[in-house]
């Protein structure tokens, strides 16, 4: 398994492409495994899926690939759980509430506060302790 | 040693040498305590944290035909208009008309006064709803127009009290999460808040109020503030360490400014969730070195300074007096505490870095002699304490 990598994706259900089991593919079809962090796939609704895949890296670009043929949006930067530089007053009252520290000091004399994407398993807990509104979910 | 008007010519000439509260200490072990209090003008402290005892009087001018109201709303956040014809008083804590507050446990409370506070110095068009009983002389009845600051004669902060010395650190002792001020608190102590600046704190660094009084010059969000009078609840006469530095809430200030000149990065709205909404603010206030005995209590180190840690499910809310423990800012902000054996996570609802930077600007405009120091006409009082409030059946 040495050729494998993790990836971190969102991807983005226009309405009704919810039915078909797309993390069976992913497992069965291209080797993949697969971690959710969060998921809003409801019928009749636009959809949101947040996961980490790892596999090989052309396995996951097959699995992309078969996903985008019924015009899911795939999003490899633009991630579930954003943070606004500007909104955040540095005060780190979320260190302590985000499990993985993606939110954490940058330097711990100057204290400002950074937001480290790749290590976010988007708990949601930095949106309802942040007096300043400074984190957003993208769903 | 040196006068206030020494300083302020130094000052004036662009030649003060000026240094942060935070980098006092180090020069001052470096160059010791009589050199250093030669040489340095001003010690420069900051705070930026939350503030509920903010608001700010507004004036509209007055409108053809005139009105004299007596109810109004801006952006559907009721101001208090029982004052002049056309002046009205926000409160950073009220909430917008209609906000469910806590009907739905835990609130989320997303818009209040201090987010009209905020928006107001950001510039942002902001609408009047007002209403009136109507008068011989101000007929009009009702009016809904869109303003922004600059359409006020006056936008003046007026907040009854900030810049707390010192203050709680918040933990929960029971079994379940609670939404406070203080922020989220976890059930059986698995974390604890606390809210000052500390080494930097205006009020820790003069902590029996020998420079900063009323009348004092301040840094308010980028304007020029002054101490109007002691602060609401202002308690000097507390337990205090040997260098004088209270061990819990103590002295608070009254601080007034120019919001027309505030800059609204340091002019925050804030939402507690299952609390309300409050205002976060960034405070600067300099202290002149007049002699060496105030400069060496501007050297106050994190590690010195001590605060309460207070139950918030049983002893805060039921106003028991209880501490479980007192601890210093060394080991808060060390980001983890230990409280009877337990460790426990800690964060700040007060912001260190962007106190910091208050005390940067300040400094900097100091040494570009653009902000003079102000001699306090008073000085705030030592031996006042707080009360608690009496409740009576009868009248007396």
């Amino acid at each position: 398994m040495s050729d494998t990598v993790t990836k971190k994706f969102m991807l983005y259900f226009p309405k009704c492409e919810c039915e078909k089991p797309i993390i069976y593919h992913f497992v069965k079809d291209f080797n993949l495994i697969v971690n959710v962090y969060r998921a809003r796939v409801t019928p009749e609704e636009e959809g949101y899926l947040v996961l980490d895949m790892t596999g090989k890296p052309s396995d996951i670009e097959r699995a992309l690939a078969f996903v985008r043929t019924f015009n899911v949006v795939v999003n490899a930067t633009g991630r579930g759980v954003t943070w606004s530089a500007d909104r955040c007053t540095h005060c780190g009252h979320c260190i302590t509430h985000c499990p993985p520290r993606a939110l954490n000091f940058k330097d711990r004399r100057n204290r400002e506060v950074c937001f480290n994407e790749e290590k976010c398993i988007e708990c949601l807990a930095c949106i309802r302790v942040c007096p300043f509104g400074a984190c957003a979910s993208a769903f | 040693m040196k006068s206030y008007a020494e300083i302020n010519r130094k000052i004036e000439s662009g030649k003060a040498v000026v240094l942060t509260a935070d980098e006092i200490m180090d020069y001052v072990d470096r160059k010791g305590l009589e050199a250093a209090a030669r040489e340095v003008d001003v010690v420069t402290t900051a705070t930026f944290g939350p503030m509920c005892s903010s608001g700010c009087f507004l004036n509209f001018g007055h409108s053809t035909p005139r009105i004299r109201i007596t109810e109004a709303w801006i952006e559907d956040v009721l101001v208090y208009s029982g004052v002049a014809a056309v002046d009205v008083f926000l409160g950073a804590t009220q909430l917008r008309h209609g906000d469910p507050a806590n009907m739905y446990y835990p609130g989320e409370f997303r818009y209040g006064g201090g987010h009209v506070i905020e928006d107001l110095v950001a510039g942002k068009t902001l609408q009047l709803f007002a209403l009136s009983y109507g008068t011989d002389e101000y007929p009009r009845r009702e009016m809904r127009t869109y303003f922004t600051i600059n359409d006020l004669n006056q936008a003046i902060m007026t907040n009854p009290r900030n810049c707390y010395q010192n203050y709680n650190v918040a933990i929960n002792n029971s079994d379940r999460r609670l939404h406070t001020y203080m922020g989220e608190l976890e059930p059986n102590r698995r974390n604890a808040n606390y809210c000052s600046a500390g080494q930097l704190s205006p009020l820790l660094n003069d902590p029996c109020y020998e420079t900063i009084g009323v009348g004092t010059s301040v840094w308010l969000a980028g304007a020029r503030g002054l101490v109007y009078s002691e602060g609401t609840q202002h308690s000097g006469a507390v337990e205090r360490t040997d260098m004088g530095v209270p061990t819990g809430g103590a002295g608070t200030l009254a601080l007034t400014g120019d919001m027309k000149k505030m800059k609204s990065k340091y002019v925050r709205g804030a939402s507690f969730r299952g609390y309300g909404v409050s205002l976060s603010l960034g405070v600067g206030i300099p202290i002149p070195v007049l002699n060496k005995d105030i400069l060496q209590r501007t050297c106050v180190r994190d590690r010195d300074i001590f605060a309460p840690v207070v139950d918030y499910s049983h002893d805060y809310p039921e106003n028991t007096g209880r501490v479980i423990a007192k601890v210093n800012y060394e080991q808060l902000r060390s980001g983890e505490i230990t409280i009877e054996g337990k460790k426990v996570p800690v964060s700040s609802l007060s912001s260190y870095h962007m106190a910091l930077e208050v005390a940067n600007l300040l400094a900097d405009e100091l040494r570009r002699g653009e902000f003079l120091l102000s001699e306090p006409v008073r000085r705030l009082p030592l031996d006042s304490k707080m009360k608690p409030m009496r409740m009576a059946e009868k009248p007396k």
